[in-house]
């Protein structure tokens, strides 16, 4: 390499410090999200070219609908392990959600849908209230808070609901409708849901709020320093998280029709590993939520598949966690490269 | 300094206090159907039948929050612990909320802790219970089991209808709708569950009745609704001529109704299947379903309390050929292999659905 | 050691205390709490839970954490079925089976070391991995006829010791004792300390890091795969969902014990304390009939209190700096051994 002495005033002005290793990074979310995807049509091509009913437009209907659910719930647990915590609570912020809504459709007649998902909304978002302040104030970590909430929320619900259930007769045609509605052959609610995620999306990456989740995620020592009020932020993420839960119960509740005090048992784990599988970092700092919603995406595809296929689902879970540590390889090694990558970029600017 | 110890301190009585709370909250408050008072009068009648009177019974279902099993059990649907206080006994109502040995256990170990002179129990697995159980029966106490057995290891089964005739009339059911032809499908609970396998076994005895029907698929559904749903829509996929359903369990044959609620599907594949009526009253006024079999869980755990006290006082043994009586359900006989039945299975239909409330 | 010691005493004392004041309750709403029959019968239902936490409290304390746990405990449970009901003779079961555990914690140990994976991430994939070869391997069959030689272990109390000891009592506490000597008092316990307070810092002192890791994920799928025997023989039933969900439980004592997540601090004393203090409220719950609906709210709460209680202190007044009340103050100091909180508020 050359070396020319020229001095400071003469030197062309640096690019903007850090846009390089933002492209560069920003091209690996992509890559990664594109990974996904690649992953998804190989599965649906090999699947389908064994039983092409896979493909047929009810089955797809089918899987973008179940899939709804844990996209959502993807979306807010994104949010929490981008940060560098965890939020272990969110199946049992759906159970109770989704019982204590779908009963006021029996208790009030004629009680507006939307009044309804507000509730619902309004449960997640005390629930998560309680998460964040815990983790936020009392500096403490948020595995054990949230898996102790996970104890709490569902022992509160098992206590409420006992062994009464709210039935299908309870809900309203149109609210039962919801999942079930087209439109060109697409569901609604996955239209909707893919609108909620963009711009869960679109906020994560171009807000400052949420980029500043990225960089607590990263070094939260150092975002500290750098002035990021980060108690603030952890609560915000844990109450968001709460909320996207609730209005998830909701959905849950229109979905299946019948509710008890199981509903959504063990979805934790499913969530993680969805988000996990799509390109979220356990460790927090990197992931995107359009990659934690093809994750949860991917997971329900190969679920259909095999009950599709006639595979037995004893396979099932075998399958998922055989891929759920195929991704967090993948990410590994796609993250040492990217840092010796950013090391020789930095080293390149001075 | 000093704040971490009061801290230290503050953690055994806050413990301490909650655990204070809970236990005087436990005597007042009622957790549904919990502990019931014993009537003098009643005491007397029944003392005067010769029956023991004072027992404590405890009633152990699969699992708590169930609403089947509190149908089953509870004293003002008329369940088991109403039959129970009728003869001046006690009954409490207790378990796990998991629906699986590991959880029930522990509450069956405490029954027996607290003085039990009966269990009355819904085995959440045909073996796993056995060891408790028998410790139990060597200890004295009666042990009853109800809507699914553990073979070998209690006095008596109060089975909720001939294991053969679920099987045999939804099959029967389907046959019925489909004009005996068509293929069709099972969507079962766990793969595990005592009664589905058997009440499986008899569908697919059934079916060579009818030449014209194959059971194309068993599926499992593993009581929980998102399983349910998608290996439903996964037979819909799978076999393209599908003509019926029948999933014998009440969250598999809800999810499948809702999968099946649609212009597509509703009328053109049949659905039956064991389902408690509030839970199916949508489905069957739309005509996703045309009608489904049930027994009335209350009668059921009715007859379970009654037997537990009659075989507690000597009254009956589970002798092949015994007769008992067993209050207003009437009279009972013992049938093989200590088994008691309850009646016919109940057909449910638009016409006679709205008179149920469980 | 005792540097590691002293600030986890008060824990323990607390802990102690709880426990202490759960006997009491416990025996004064219930004439059976302290009887042998009940002992007992807590032994029988919580000694496979007690056993395995025994060996995540290293993995804990080094620094990362296990969740596989109740999966390979159903794997072993599901090779036991398959493998005797295909008559293989009950010996060569034990040593088969005590392979795959030490294999499967071997996976976890590779994967976690040598690929540099995270621990929570991998361990939820070999979760979902064990299980489901539990599940391949029994599909919807049952194996129940194992030899009452062996199931009475889940009848009979071990011989010479009373009624109350069940042999998984037995092996708890032959295995607790190992282990606290293990960790307390040997070096390769001092390297598992030193790496959870600082991976670098271990490896610059020599310890092998990974080769110590591998070791303790093998040692807890071995101890897996032995409380799954138990558990299998204790129900006599083989049966894929055998054990299933215990995970959360054995963290939740693990944590409870006063080892804190973030590596670097326990000890196995404060854990089996915490074995009593969880097993003792779910019990005393059982026997008061107080709703066992809500048993889980006492554990969450118990597990609330654990964290809580040991940041009181500084909870307090980072509450008050947090809020935004106009009123700016600094962090206090952070009790020993936490990790700093820097609260420096933005001006």
């Amino acid at each position: 390499m050359s070396t020319t002495v020229v001095s400071r005033s003469e030197r062309p002005p640096p690019a903007p410090a850090g846009t390089g290793a933002r492209r560069l990074t920003e091209r690996v979310f992509r890559i990664r999200e594109s990974g996904i995807i690649v992953v998804l049509v190989v599965f649906v091509a090999v699947t389908a070219s064994i039983q092409p009913r896979f493909l047929n437009i009810t089955n797809i209907q089918f899987i973008l609908v179940n899939t709804t659910v844990f996209a959502l719930l993807a979306l807010g647990e994104t949010m929490v392990v981008i940060s560098r915590n965890y939020d272990l609570s969110v199946g049992s912020v759906l159970g109770l959600s989704a019982y204590l809504s779908a009963s006021l459709f029996g208790q009030h007649h004629g009680i507006p849908i939307v009044v309804v998902f507000l509730a619902g909304l309004g449960i997640g978002l005390a629930c998560g209230l309680l998460n964040g302040i815990m983790v936020a104030a009392g500096q403490v970590p948020s595995l054990v808070v949230t898996l102790a909430t996970l104890y709490i929320f569902r022992g509160v619900d098992i206590l409420i609901v006992g062994g009464k259930e709210v039935v299908a007769n309870s809900l309203p045609d149109a609210f039962l409708n919801i999942p079930k509605a087209t439109v060109l052959g697409i569901p609604v609610l996955a239209i909707a849901i893919a609108v909620v995620i963009a711009i869960g999306a679109y906020y994560l990456r171009s807000f400052r709020s949420g980029r500043e989740l990225y960089a607590m995620g990263s070094n939260p020592e150092a975002a500290r320093l750098a002035g990021i009020p980060v108690g603030r932020r952890v609560f915000m993420a844990f109450t968001v998280s709460g909320a996207i839960a609730g209005v998830a119960g909701v959905l849950w509740a229109a979905q299946y029709g019948t509710i008890d005090s199981t509903a959504g048992t063990g979805y934790e784990l499913q969530v993680i590993s969805a988000v996990v599988v799509g390109g979220v970092a356990i460790f927090g700092g990197s992931g995107s939520a359009v990659g934690a919603a093809l994750g949860a995406l991917l997971l329900n595809t190969i679920s259909s598949a095999l009950y599709v296929l006639g595979i037995s689902p004893f396979w099932d879970q075998a399958i998922w966690g055989f891929l759920l540590l195929l991704a967090i390889t993948l990410d590994r090694f796609i993250s040492v490269r990217l840092t010796a990558a950013l090391r020789v970029r930095g080293a390149r600017h001075e | 300094m000093k704040l971490r110890q009061t801290a230290g301190l503050a953690v055994p009585l806050v413990v301490a206090s909650i655990l204070l709370a809970a236990c005087s909250s436990s005597s007042t408050s009622s957790s549904g159907p919990t502990t019931g008072a014993t009537s003098p009068a009643s005491a007397s009648s029944s003392a005067a039948a010769g029956l023991k009177t004072g027992m404590k019974v405890f009633v152990i279902p699969k699992n708590l929050g169930n609403n089947y099993f509190t149908t089953a059990d509870s004293a003002n649907s008329g369940g088991a612990i109403a039959a129970l206080q009728s003869l001046g006994e006690t009954g409490t109502e207790t378990s796990g909320t998991a629906a699986t040995p590991a959880s029930q256990i522990p509450a069956i170990q405490a029954a027996i802790s607290k003085g039990a002179n009966a269990l009355i129990v819904s085995a959440t697995d045909p073996t796993a219970l056995c060891p408790t159980l028998n410790a139990a029966m060597k200890r004295g106490i009666t042990v009853i089991t109800y809507d699914s057995d553990a073979p070998g290891c209690r006095d008596l089964f109060i089975n909720q209808a001939s294991t053969a005739q679920i099987g045999t009339s939804e099959v029967d059911v389907l046959a019925k709708e489909l004009n005996d032809t068509g293929d069709i499908a099972i969507v079962s609970a766990t793969a595990s569950a005592t009664n589905q396998n058997a009440w499986i076994g008899y569908m697919k005895q059934e079916l060579k009745k009818y030449p014209k029907m194959k059971l194309v698929a068993t599926v499992y559904g593993n009581d929980d609704p998102t399983t349910a749903t998608q290996v439903t829509q996964g037979l819909l996929q799978q076999y393209p001529n599908l003509k019926g359903i029948i999933s014998p369990t009440t969250v598999g044959i809800a999810a499948a109704a809702a999968v099946l609620d649609t212009s597509k599907y509703r009328g053109k594949i049949a659905l039956t299947g064991l389902g408690t009526p509030d839970s199916l009253k949508k489905y069957v006024s739309d005509g996703t379903i045309k009608e489904f079999v049930l027994w009335k869980p209350n009668d059921l755990g009715y007859l379970a309390g009654y037997a537990a006290v009659l075989v507690s006082s000597g009254k009956v043994n589970g002798t092949q050929g015994q007769t008992f009586t067993a209050g207003k359900l009437g009279s009972f006989t013992v049938g093989a292999d200590k088994t008691v039945l309850l009646g016919p299975p109940f057909v449910f239909t638009a016409a006679n659905i709205n008179q149920f409330n469980f | 050691m005792s540097d590691q010691l002293r600030p986890l005493l008060r824990w323990e004392t607390g802990l102690a205390l709880v426990v202490v004041v759960i006997g009491i309750v416990g025996a004064s709403v219930s004439s059976e709490f302290f009887t042998s029959n009940n002992i007992f019968n807590l032994g029988l239902s919580y000694g496979e839970i007690a056993i395995i936490t025994l060996p995540m409290t290293l993995i804990v304390i080094s620094g990362e954490i296990d969740l596989s746990v109740a999966s390979i405990l159903g794997m072993s449970s599901a090779l036991l079925g398959y493998l005797w009901a295909r008559h293989w003779p009950m010996l060569g079961i034990f040593v088969f089976i005590a392979v795959v555990g030490l294999a499967a914690g071997a996976v976890n140990g590779l994967l976690i070391t040598r690929l540099g994976l995270p621990s929570l991430a991998v361990t939820i994939g070999t979760l979902a991995v064990y299980r489901g070869i539990a599940t391949i391997l029994l599909g919807p069959n049952t194996v129940a006829n194992f030899p009452t030689a062996y199931t009475n272990l889940g009848v009979n109390a071990v011989p010479f010791t009373g009624n109350d000891i069940t042999y998984s009592t037995a092996i708890f506490i032959v295995l607790a004792i190992i282990f606290g000597v293990v960790l307390h008092a040997t070096p390769f316990g001092r390297s598992v300390y030193a790496m959870g307070a600082s991976t670098e810092a271990a490896q610059f002192a020599g310890i092998r890091v990974k080769r110590i890791k591998t070791i303790l994920f093998m040692t807890s799928g071995l101890v897996c795969a032995l409380a799954g025997v138990l558990l299998t023989f204790r129900l006599n039933t083989a049966v894929q969902n055998n054990g299933l969900g215990l995970e959360l439980d054995v963290v939740a004592i693990v944590l409870l014990g006063g080892v804190s997540i973030f590596g670097g601090k326990g000890s196995i004393i404060g854990v089996v304390l915490g074995v009593l203090a969880f097993a003792g409220i779910q019990n005393a719950l059982f026997l008061t009939n107080f709703n066992q609906e809500a048993a889980g709210i006492v554990t969450g709460a118990l597990l609330l209190l654990s964290v809580f209680g040991r940041n009181a202190a500084s909870f307090s007044s980072r509450l008050r700096a947090w809020l935004p009340v106009g009123r700016r103050s600094r962090g206090p100091d952070s009790p020993a051994g936490e990790p700093p909180p820097t609260a420096i508020t933005p001006t």
